[in-house]
């Protein structure tokens, strides 16, 4: 499954540093064996009270799926445990795209295995972005740029492989197994 | 008469080089060969089914160990000899590991082996972990292998599949960060509060995008278990792994586990394991001096492991967003002293801290005293074999006389995901590896602490530097 390459939509903001893997999916969470379905517990306890009831605070109350697909967030988004289950929940929340000054390393791995955009910007495109949320924004993978309403466009770097991956619809899995035969050479040095 | 010179290159540099199927180019990515992926139930059923629904068969079973750890109970099994888990997920879970194991040929260590244990505690214990490895698990704490010169990371489920079929990732090649740790520690300091003063002073994300090579006469006088300590929070800081160079030290560990060579493999290993050093001359990309004789027993006050003060400072002050929110989440109030605040729950465990050495330190310290009315105190040893080898020594006596409860290994209060909860508001002071908000249980309040201050704050029932119990034995 091949990505357009392009998200265009209104920006949603989280303006917190250092938002870890158990903030974005609870590990009471990860009993799961299916990686579909986990939106609802996406951000569960900003969300949600010990009882299941919404926060009076939810600071994702206003989130709309439609019109709001990419979220930026403070510095080292994604920090902590490895589970994919978080850009499987953000995916499933209907995030297509994360900006943020810096992003965990497995965070941002998994994020681009599965299509949820990982997009690194300077502090101050950041800082800005989150001053004004909701502002219009379009990420274009092939250009590696970040359109921003009032700012222009933005280069960002992001990993050209897993960028040509995505769009052109290329496995990972399937690239490295075309590998096969140096695999096993190397197996037999 | 000079031999050809070849580049000084780090202890990284040269595992990294060995493994390389194919080197990384403008386009592509380097392959790199894994030498061991260690399998548990959370993170494995998602990628063994990606390999079902293409037909792909593990390639080599052989290099792939499992064991049982974040789902499973740590309370002892019923008079039938049931174990009775949180939920039926987690068993579930648990069962679909041993299916997905049996069906490829995967080395499973279940309810009835002695090596069930945490996955960063059990695959040292058998020898599995090795100097210049590489080895990955569907776990961030993976890096803990790096204690043996291994270059050893945390991933992903759809990478964990990756290796599961071609034996094999696709990657960049980090960055590199030496951390020279020099000096004698103090007494009642270890290697945690160690780990914890270094992740307060580069931050936690200093370490992002970079492998760090931990060195230095500190690193040199450390037993193995306590160079597992730090490496295994090198994530803590955003580092991809931590590795220190194998010496005898290790060679002394390794020799007669069950995975480890033998005989005349032995002695091959062990030369060639002496050459996975980094060369005089090499440089890292980053280099971080730390004098470990001002480092003092170390905890968090926030809510990352990044919030580290010395156990005897005010808590900090401060009117930015993150340290408003840390203080307003954890109920302290700045500037106010972390030493005497009133703790609810006492954690020992976790792939941190949970190996006999850390069951020892605890245990000596609260020999013949009592953990405090009110306070509950939890220990978990980290596999099957440290749980028998405790109780061998008594140290499991210990603990029960003092009050505490001791349960079967498992990774259980560090991330409670298996029942082992702290209650909400509670003050808990861990021994694990992470104080984010809710990780130990909705709405409780962790501190990374050591075992010793672990156990010290147990007793007075408040944090507590462990020298207040020490210091009339010395």
């Amino acid at each position: 499954m091949s990505h357009p390459g392009v998200v265009e939509s209104s920006t949603f903001c989280l303006p917190v540093h250092n938002i870890d893997t158990d903030q974005i999916i609870p590990g009471q969470f990860l009993t799961t064996t299916e990686r579909e379905g986990l939106g609802r517990f996406c951000f569960y306890s900003w969300r949600f009270d010990e009882s299941g009831n919404e926060r009076p605070d939810n600071p994702l109350k206003a989130f709309d799926s439609v019109s709001q697909q990419v979220l930026v967030a403070g510095s080292n988004f994604g920090c902590g445990s490895s589970r994919e289950h978080a850009p499987w929940a953000l995916l499933d929340f209907g995030f297509r795209a994360v900006i943020s000054s810096q992003f965990a390393d497995i965070f941002r791995n998994n994020s681009l295995k599965n299509g949820l955009l990982p997009v690194q910007v300077d502090e101050s495109v950041a800082d800005h972005l989150l001053e004004n949320p909701g502002l219009s924004v379009r990420i274009d993978i092939s250009s590696h740029t970040l359109s921003v309403e009032g700012l222009g466009d933005i280069e960002f770097s992001l990993d050209p492989f897993s960028a040509y991956c995505l769009t052109r619809g290329i496995d990972q899995l399937d690239f490295l197994l075309e590998n096969e035969p140096e695999i096993t050479d190397f197996e037999q040095g | 008469m000079s031999e050809p010179s070849q580049p000084a290159t780090t202890l990284f540099e040269k595992v990294w080089q060995r493994h390389l199927v194919r080197e990384e180019s403008a386009r592509t990515p380097a392959i790199l060969y894994i030498d061991l992926q260690l399998l548990h139930e959370v993170t494995s059923p998602q990628a063994f089914d990606e390999l079902k629904r293409r037909g792909l068969k593990v390639r080599r079973p052989d290099r792939c160990l499992a064991t049982i750890d974040h789902s499973t109970p740590t309370t002892p099994p019923d008079s039938d000899g049931v174990y009775h888990y949180h939920t039926p997920e987690a068993k579930a879970q648990v069962d679909m590991l041993h299916v997905n194991c049996a069906e490829n040929g995967i080395e499973l260590h279940g309810w009835d082996s002695p090596h069930r244990g945490i996955v960063h505690v059990m695959g040292p214990e058998m020898g599995a972990t090795q100097p210049g490895m590489t080895i990955v698990c569907g776990d961030s704490h993976t890096a803990t292998h790096g204690a043996f010169g291994a270059l050893a990371f945390g991933i992903g489920t759809t990478e964990v599949g990756h290796v599961l079929a071609t034996q094999c990732l696709l990657q960049s090649r980090p960055k590199t960060l030496g951390i020279r740790i020099e000096g004698s520690l103090k007494k009642g300091v270890g290697a945690k509060d160690v780990i914890l003063h270094v992740i307060g002073a580069i931050g936690v994300d200093g370490g992002t995008g970079s492998v760090i090579e931990y060195f230095g006469s500190t690193v040199s006088a450390m037993d193995m278990e306590s160079r597992m300590t730090m490496c295994n929070m090198s994530i803590e800081c955003g580092a991809k792994a931590g590795m220190v160079a194998p010496d005898e030290t290790t060679f002394a560990y390794l020799k007669g586990r069950p995975l480890a060579p033998r005989g005349e493999d032995w002695a091959a290993a062990v030369e060639d394991w002496k050459t996975l050093k980094t060369d005089p001359g090499a440089r890292y990309d980053r280099l971080v001096e730390i004098d470990a004789t001002k480092i003092e027993p170390s905890v968090t006050w926030g809510i990352n492991p990044g919030m580290v003060i010395a156990i005897d400072d005010a808590i900090p002050s401060g009117a930015d967003h993150s340290t408003l929110d840390a203080l307003n989440y954890m109920q302290f109030e700045g500037g106010s002293e972390m030493a005497g605040q009133p703790v609810d729950v006492v954690f020992i465990g976790s792939c941190t801290n949970s190996r006999l050495r850390d069951l020892r330190e605890a245990a000596e310290l609260m020999k013949g005293r009592k953990v405090a009315s009110g306070t509950r105190m939890l220990v978990v040893p980290g596999s099957e074999a440290t749980r028998k080898e405790a109780e061998a020594e008594g140290l499991d006596r210990i603990f029960l006389q003092a009050g505490a409860e001791w349960r079967e290994p498992g990774c259980s209060m560090c991330l409670a995901m298996n029942g082992d909860s702290a209650g909400p508001g509670d003050l808990v002071v861990s021994t694990s590896n992470r104080n984010f908000k809710g990780r130990q249980g909705r709405g409780a309040r962790t501190i990374l602490a050591s075992p010793l201050t672990a156990a010290a704050s147990a007793i007075a029932g408040r944090v507590t530097n462990p020298l207040e119990f020490m210091e009339a034995e010395s």
